[in-house]
């Protein structure tokens, strides 16, 4: 090594260290950073904007109610758009750790991207909530990755009760889209619940998401006469299915799960869309005073009604911003370490599984879409709704409860 | 035997279209042996502007014949005029360069218009508005087609019928025959070339216009990336028909959609953008001119 080249380097090196010292004394004012990432944009862009509305709304709480602070730190949320992509979630999870180096992360719906996203959280140490994603899978995935949510084998038990005990239907065909965990699993967990209770399926086919045309898959269904066909995908391509299948001259109801659960399906659909149900989270009209208080808060700021997508994301900023809170009050110190300068440290990696250890702990947590108590393996266990569209509304038809739950 | 004829039906509406973008893609390699990868973006932007068509001249609320016509003759003149652009802009600067830096330069095109797609209409989808109201009309042995079937079916045959008619029997067709022929002797003929070949891009770039706006009627949803896809296979549909023969793209596009169609009726509904590919390297082996294409024996 050269003696010039040894005095480029010592510079280059202090002037890091100075450029460092500047860094570190920017962070002067210490916040509590929440990392959020979801589909703002891409095709199924209103499950992300859902997701961040409710998360808003749980912001604007705090503020009235505590002016933002948790613990005498401001709570900041950042949220990053994934565009609906599985790879795209992956760069953004690793961006909210390892650049915002939040000590959580809110998120997401699809469970495809939640299971790009979650084993990055979990090899990280910091907690991962999903309000929405239903794949059994993505809780799999480490003790750090929780949801807010029923699973996937509960709501293609509903489904097939619903079909078989409420509409009483033997027949029906399945439509999934293969390129779509949530779809596959869902269609399976429908089918072997569905045959177990002495229904068939007469035919179960499939699309890939983006496709344009469904016709040629509907007129093999068609050919088939089922009484029922069920739609187990996201809403932008059920839309479209209930109108080209409406054409094909299909008349039976179409019966879908919570991916239907948007504002635009009906916009999509049309009047094609009348006679079908789906299984969801919940139903606006349930008189539970919460669910109207946060339905107040949040029409009064979007003008519009929120989904359960919204709901849940509520109840998962909640959730978390309770357990921080929790910690304050109960180790003060340890609560220290989720501030933002100690990013790194080893204060705020047993503070982040402090967190986890009070968000494990759940119990009958009166959330906004039900009662949320969190089991073993993470997940919510709670009741599904299924909702009626009729006349271009989505009505309350009737409640399905797990059945070893309690009450 | 009545889902059969109504899987035909499906693939013989979704083929036209498949035909209507084939045909831009022969048309620019008759004449200038020139892959125009952007032409699958020319049909998403037919699909935009038709939809800011409708949106602004209220056809949305008020569906009309004459304002459904009105929105797609908006649409082809708005992505004759991108077509043109393009040609003079991108095309024409490396037309004297190798062949491969006029490749790179349609991909590169193609990048931009997506991109740029994302940048001003948004990444979201858009849904496309009903401007013609859905009616199903019976064919007989239980087959159903729908009027915008229907229409689709018609509007491509229409246009596909007057393509002929520019081609074969118009001062500017023959020019454009003897261009593809010979640059240099059509030139010496008289002939403007640069005219002739904006001209051909012009006319390509109004076909698929009119296939964007076709298929947007009967599957509303729009998006900046719908063109990469039915892009890919209708340039596979011109090769298989022999690429820069016309009535070869036709029926390529058909080939096409009746075998996608019934790959998803009667195998699986997987292999449906696998048949495509399938297809291409069938042709390929098998008489790599193309169904309708001859034999050229170049020399070395």
């Amino acid at each position: 090594m050269s003696p010039r080249f040894t005095l480029r380097l010592g510079l280059a090196g202090i002037v890091l260290v100075a450029l460092l010292g500047i860094g570190c004394a920017a962070v002067r004012n210490d916040e509590l950073v929440v990392g959020e990432f979801g589909s703002l944009t891409g095709n199924d862009a209103t499950f992300g904007i859902s997701t961040q509305r409710g998360v808003e709304v749980a912001m604007d709480e705090l503020t009235a109610k505590k002016e933002g602070k948790i613990g005498g730190l401001k709570v900041r949320v950042v949220v990053e758009d994934d565009r609906g992509m599985a790879e795209e979630a992956a760069t953004v999870v690793q961006k909210l750790i390892n650049q915002d180096r939040v000590v959580a992360v809110l998120g997401e719906v699809a469970s495809s991207r939640s299971l790009a996203g979650g084993p990055i959280c979990q090899q990280a140490g910091v907690p991962m909530i999903s309000p929405s994603s239903t794949n059994p899978e993505v809780t799999k995935k480490g003790d750090y990755i929780f949801r807010m949510c029923f699973l996937d084998d509960f709501q293609g038990w509903v489904m097939a009760k619903f079909v078989a005990e409420d509409l009483k239907l033997k027949k029906v065909a399945v439509l999934k889209d293969v390129k779509n965990d949530y779809s596959v699993g869902l269609a399976g967990y429908f089918t072997s619940a569905f045959q177990a209770m002495g229904g068939t399926v007469v035919l179960e086919t499939s699309y890939s998401a983006g496709d344009a045309d469904f016709r040629a898959a509907l007129t093999s269904i068609k050919a088939k006469r089922p009484e029922a066909v069920i739609v187990p995908g996201y809403y932008t391509e059920a839309g479209q299915i209930a109108r080209q299948a409406r054409e094909l001259g299909i008349t039976v109801p179409l019966i879908g799960g919570d991916g239907w659960e948007s504002e635009k399906l009906i916009e999509i659909g049309g009047e094609a869309m009348n006679g079908c149900f789906y299984s969801n989270h919940w139903a606006l009209d349930a008189p539970d005073p919460r669910l109207q208080e946060f339905l107040k808060a949040y029409r009064e700021k979007f003008k519009g009604d929120p989904d359960a997508i919204g709901g849940l994301a509520y109840d998962a900023a909640q959730v978390l911003f309770g357990a921080m809170e929790q910690l304050a009050t109960q180790d003060p110190q340890a609560f220290q370490g989720l501030a933002s300068s100690k990013a790194g440290s080893e204060a705020r990696k047993a503070a982040c599984q402090k967190v986890r250890d009070i968000i494990a702990a759940t119990k009958q947590y009166p959330g906004v879409t039900g009662s949320i108590t969190l089991d073993a393996n993470r997940d919510a266990s709670k009741p599904a709704v299924v909702i009626e569209i009729k006349d271009g509304k989505k009505i309350f038809r009737t409640s399905i409860a797990p059945q070893n739950l309690p009450s | 035997m009545s889902e059969f004829l109504q899987q035909l039906v499906n693939g013989v509406t979704w083929g036209s279209v498949y035909a209507l973008i084939a045909l831009g893609y022969t048309m620019v390699y008759g004449i200038l042996r020139l892959i125009n990868f952007a032409h699958g973006d020319i049909y998403m932007l037919g699909a935009f502007f038709a939809y800011y068509a409708a949106r602004a001249m209220g056809a949305t609320s008020n569906p009309s014949p004459l304002m459904a016509l009105a929105v797609l003759l908006v649409a082809m003149a708005g992505c004759g005029a991108v077509g043109m652009l393009i040609e003079r802009g991108a095309y024409k600067p490396v037309r004297r360069s190798s062949r491969l830096s006029a490749l790179i330069t349609a991909i590169g095109v193609s990048l931009l218009l997506e991109n740029g797609g994302v940048l001003v209409f948004g990444a979201d989808p858009k849904f496309f508005p009903q401007i013609v109201p859905v009616k199903s009309l019976a064919l007989g042995a239980g087959v159903t087609m729908t009027n915008q079937q229907l229409i689709v079916l018609v509007v491509s045959l229409g246009l596909m019928f007057l393509l002929r008619v520019i081609v074969l029997h118009t001062r500017v067709g023959r020019a454009m025959r003897a261009v593809s022929f010979s640059h240099t002797a059509a030139a010496l003929m008289g002939i403007s070339v640069d005219r002739i070949i904006t001209f051909t891009f012009v006319l390509g770039s109004m076909l698929a216009a009119a296939a964007g706006v076709l298929v947007a009627l009967q599957s509303p949803k729009i998006e900046p990336y719908m063109g990469i896809m039915p892009g890919l296979k209708a340039f596979v549909a011109a090769v298989l028909g022999g690429i820069g023969n016309l009535p070869g793209a036709v029926l390529g596009g058909l080939v096409m959609g009746i075998a996608e169609v019934m790959v998803v009726g009667y195998i699986s509904p997987t292999y449906r953008d696998a048949i495509a590919f399938v297809l291409l390297i069938v042709i390929l082996l098998v008489r790599p001119a193309g169904i309708l294409g001859r034999n050229v024996t170049e020399k070395v």
